[in-house]
């Protein structure tokens, strides 16, 4: 193969003396130090300030309640089945009122848990939502396992601004999404 | 000398008396009560400058850095300490436990000694030594020890290249340090650390007995040792850069290299010990420079306009304390460390600046640069005092 040899610049005598580049280098960080480095103050101080996050985030899965605050799980355990990591375990009970089931245990396991989101997409009754909640912490394994309770409070934590956070309105958005992509919402009511 | 019991105390009896009595005819009370202090003083330094280091390099790279604990973070060190100190203390099974234990205090008992021959104040020392530089460099030297007998005794590999290229890089580079700081002394004509602060009062030697005072009070701020050896200095900080092992020299260490080189099978309050030894050295070496190039507790004649001031404050407010002789101890132990903790300051601010030098350019530049380079200015220093004092 052909080979290029290439001629090396002759160094000054400043530049060998080395002493010149440092002083420049000790101007350089000490600009820096000062704060005229140019991304000074970047930092997020983290359990004061956080991430605006998207509409989008999937954190820990929450259950939600409808407006006349009852559950509106009904314990048909196809979120239990989907789960991958089956993370969710539920164990169903009867109920008077509208509907006749109603979980006694809806347990998730967070440290299972691959926040995929399945279970939302699968939830026929719009009952759990993923939350925007991240911060998972716990001091032993049984703590890190979230009952009903802890998923209900989770669930106030969605807002209802209209977006996917909307906790009580899945299909109407759903719906209204799809006639504005032009796709035909009556397609599967005919065949029912 | 001063005392530090007032005149008043000598003729008052009991107590006072003993403890005067003690003071003046007894030179180890005082020296007892200055390595109190200065061994309480090293560690609570150390820490300090632990947390500018971390506060200082994290600006530097436009971070924070530890802001939570305290004010901006300040007692991250006494947690980082406390932490060390709960620490399960692992001792790995392949080590060669008698030398693997010894390491440690190896390294942190020299630069406190050596601390000892360190002049702060006019009365402020603990040992008057007429081989003041020597003791204190044959002192300092025993730290290598510490790192490449840690590097062996840790019987793994990292750790034994950083032993072995820290005995090559501290020996090689203490030559250099010896030589350049012979110039100083050949001026002095003495070995004595006191006589060396001294003499940076004199002025420039124009002649046999004849100084450029003459010229007016302004030349006092070319009094300190650092205008008449610059290339002197120059080489003793860099030869001390190498000898404390901080970049751009921290072959031992040298992270990227070593992971943690001579210290990666230390843990808990043994890593925490070297982790003090190297910054004492600092301290050390930043001390030895202050009075070697930096005037000492001198400030351009200024202490001593202080030194009157306190002094007549403290003569005014005499009790059974000489007030004025503490006085004037602390104004100079004041000008001293302020002096040194600006150059352990620069420290810092080269460490975050300067890549690491490869192994080879690092004894090529001890070897090849520095020592013909500190031979050459002894040998022009020696003709400039036998031209100035007339052969």
């Amino acid at each position: 193969m052909a080979y290029v040899k290439v001629k090396r610049r002759e160094l000054t005598f400043a530049e060998r003396m080395y002493l010149p580049a440092i002083l420049k280098g000790l101007s350089h960080t000490f600009k820096h130090f000062v704060g005229a480095g140019g991304r000074a103050g970047v930092t997020m101080q983290y359990p004061e300030e956080k991430w605006e996050l998207p509409n989008f985030y999937r954190g820990v899965p929450a259950l939600v309640k409808d407006e006349d605050g009852r559950e509106k799980c009904v314990a048909c355990s196809l979120c239990e089945f989907v789960c991958p990591p089956r993370a969710i375990s539920i164990i169903p009970q009867e109920i008077e009122g509208v509907v006749e089931k109603a979980p006694e245990v809806f347990d998730i396991d967070m440290l299972r848990c691959i926040f995929c989101g399945y279970c939302e997409e699968v939830c026929p009754e719009e009952a759990i939502f993923m939350s925007k909640e991240y911060e998972i912490c716990g001091t032993s394994r049984e703590e890190l396992v979230y009952g009903k309770s802890k998923l209900y409070e989770i669930g106030l934590t969605l807002g209802d601004d209209g977006g996917v956070t909307d906790a009580t309105k899945k299909w109407e958005r759903l719906a209204r999404e799809q006639s504005e992509q032009g796709v035909d919402t009556h397609q599967g009511a005919d065949t029912e | 000398m001063h005392t530090l019991l007032a005149a008043t105390a000598a003729d008052s009896e009991g107590f006072f008396a003993w403890l005067n009595a003690l003071f003046v005819e007894q030179t180890w009370p005082r020296a007892l009560l200055i390595v109190i202090v200065v061994g309480l003083t090293v560690p609570g330094l150390v820490s300090a400058l632990v947390w500018a280091e971390r506060r200082g390099s994290a600006l530097i790279q436009d971070r924070l850095g530890p802001n939570r604990c305290g004010p901006f973070g300040m007692f991250q060190s006494f947690a980082d300490l406390a932490k060390f100190l709960f620490k399960e203390d692992v001792i790995p099974g392949h080590v060669n436990k008698p030398i693997y234990l010894l390491a440690p205090a190896i390294a942190v008992i020299p630069p406190l000694v050596a601390l000892a021959f360190v002049p702060f104040g006019a009365n402020v020392f603990i040992a008057d030594v007429d081989t003041g530089i020597l003791a204190a460099f044959a002192v300092t030297s025993l730290h290598v020890y510490a790192i490449s007998l840690g590097g062996w005794a840790s019987n793994s590999k990292f750790p034994l290249l950083g032993g072995v290229r820290a005995s090559a890089q501290m020996i090689s580079y203490e030559i250099a340090l010896g030589l350049s700081a012979l110039g100083v002394f050949i001026i002095v004509g003495d070995l004595r650390l006191i006589s060396v602060v001294e003499m940076q009062t004199d002025g420039w030697m124009i002649g046999a007995g004849e100084t450029l005072r003459s010229a007016g009070d302004w030349t006092r701020l070319f009094d300190w040792n650092i205008f008449k050896q610059p290339l002197g200095a120059l080489i003793f900080m860099i030869a001390g850069f190498a000898e404390t092992n901080r970049h751009p020299f921290d072959m031992p260490e040298a992270e990227s290299e070593l992971a943690a080189g001579f210290h990666a099978e230390y843990s808990s309050m043994k890593f925490a010990l070297f982790f003090l030894g190297e910054y004492a050295a600092m301290v050390v070496f930043s001390s030895l420079f202050v009075v070697l190039y930096l005037g000492g507790w001198t400030l351009f004649g200024l202490e001593n306009v202080l030194s009157d001031w306190v002094t007549s404050y403290g003569a005014e407010n005499a009790g059974w304390i000489n007030w004025a002789s503490v006085a004037e101890g602390f104004l100079h132990v004041g000008i001293f460390f302020s002096k040194t903790l600006v150059l352990l300051l620069f420290f810092i601010w080269v460490r975050w600046t300067l890549p690491r030098f490869r192994y080879d350019q690092l004894m090529r530049l001890g070897w090849v640069r520095l020592l013909p380079l500190s031979l050459a200015w002894l040998v022009v220093t020696v003709i400039g005092v036998a031209i100035v004092r007339g052969l």
